[in-house]
């Protein structure tokens, strides 16, 4: 089914509002011209390198182990990234070839 | 914004570009099938502008209406976006009326960019940051337009390349990793967010992770926080 038109809006507003929100709201809690509490300082220090982890581990979060292919392609896929960034230090190449050997993994091999 | 922000910031969104082409085309291609057309792609991918956020709305779109749910699901949805802004306080700072701009194109993608580059020095950093969520911003709105349109007619065998967001993250990670002198906030994340889905499984297991992951970093502040400055 579609809803009607302005019902249809009527949630897009909605859904926008709210993913602003989530993304607007720490910067209302504590905007620039007050001073930011000590502790609110060290977390913006401390979770970019946490949330990047936990972003990580949410693309892999449908990845099964227990059952076939048991998360091979993404290990195998990732290690390979490892490797290359480490070598060469370049985005694109680190990206694009990580993500080509995945698809050739999944289309062709497992 | 200007030019010389936009071609500077370029290279860097080209793993996002091609991220987005797969995404928001998926995105179209779904929202196609339930029978809504290319302008409500545009519509949601320029006022929305949120991955997973879009496409738990066509549910939204294709059930009986439901405002309050709507709202609250999809803020459920984006919480971890709470970090990003938490991450990015100080960055933001000085930005201005940018800001605002900079905080609603905060996409995963947009804000692990932020966290893995720095600005060139020939460039305005708040206009860098800025062109690089307007960047990523365009490719999205374009991506889904594009599915909606012609989504179903492509012959090419795309599978597997939705792997090119945890391609990025990875890259981004590692980059961190190198430039970090301590690899403890890197360990309690993956090792938290590990923990959670495992013992909560993949459908709940972020907002448990999240509020772990403040509490372990506020149990671990005198010991990080000289290391982090």
């Amino acid at each position: 089914m579609t809803l009607p038109t302005h019902q249809a809006l009527l949630i897009i507003l909605v859904s926008a509002i709210a993913t602003f929100l989530t993304r607007a709201l720490p910067f209302f809690l504590f905007p620039p011209h007050k001073k930011t509490p000590t502790f609110i300082l060290y977390l913006g220090k401390v979770l970019p390198f946490a949330t990047i982890g936990m972003l990580l581990v949410y693309c892999l979060k449908d990845v099964s182990i227990l059952t076939w292919s048991y998360g091979l392609p993404e290990a195998i896929s990732l290690l390979a990234i490892t490797a290359v960034h480490l070598w060469k230090r370049n985005i694109l190449l680190s990206v694009g070839g990580g993500t080509l050997l995945y698809m050739f993994l999944v289309q062709v091999i497992f | 914004m200007n030019l010389k922000s936009l071609k500077k910031a370029f290279p860097y969104t080209i793993p996002v570009l091609l991220g987005y082409l797969f995404l928001g085309s998926a995105f179209g291609i779904l929202l196609s099938s339930k029978g809504y057309g290319p302008l409500w792609a545009l519509i949601m991918s320029v006022t929305m502008y949120a991955g997973s956020g879009q496409f738990v709305a066509i549910g939204f779109l294709t059930s009986p209406f439901d405002l309050i749910n709507a709202f609250v699901v999809t803020l459920m949805v984006n919480l971890r976006h709470l970090f990003y802004g938490l991450s990015l306080l100080e960055r933001f700072k000085a930005a201005g009326k940018k800001r605002f701009y900079m905080m609603f194109s905060l996409t995963d993608e947009t804000y692990s960019l932020l966290c893995g580059i720095k600005a060139p020095k020939e460039v305005d950093k708040h206009q860098f940051y800025c062109s690089i969520g307007f960047l990523d911003h365009i490719y999205w709105i374009i991506s889904c337009v594009l599915g909606n349109i012609i989504g179903s007619t492509i012959p090419f065998n795309a599978k597997g390349i939705d792997f090119v967001m945890t391609a990025l993250f990875m890259v981004i990670f590692l980059d961190q990793w190198k430039d970090s002198k301590t690899h403890i906030p890197q360990f309690v994340g993956i090792g938290i967010s590990v923990l959670c889905l495992l013992l909560i499984g993949a459908e709940n297991f972020l907002l448990p992770a999240m509020s772990l992951i403040l509490i372990c970093s506020g149990i671990l502040k005198r010991r990080l926080e000289a290391k982090l400055a």
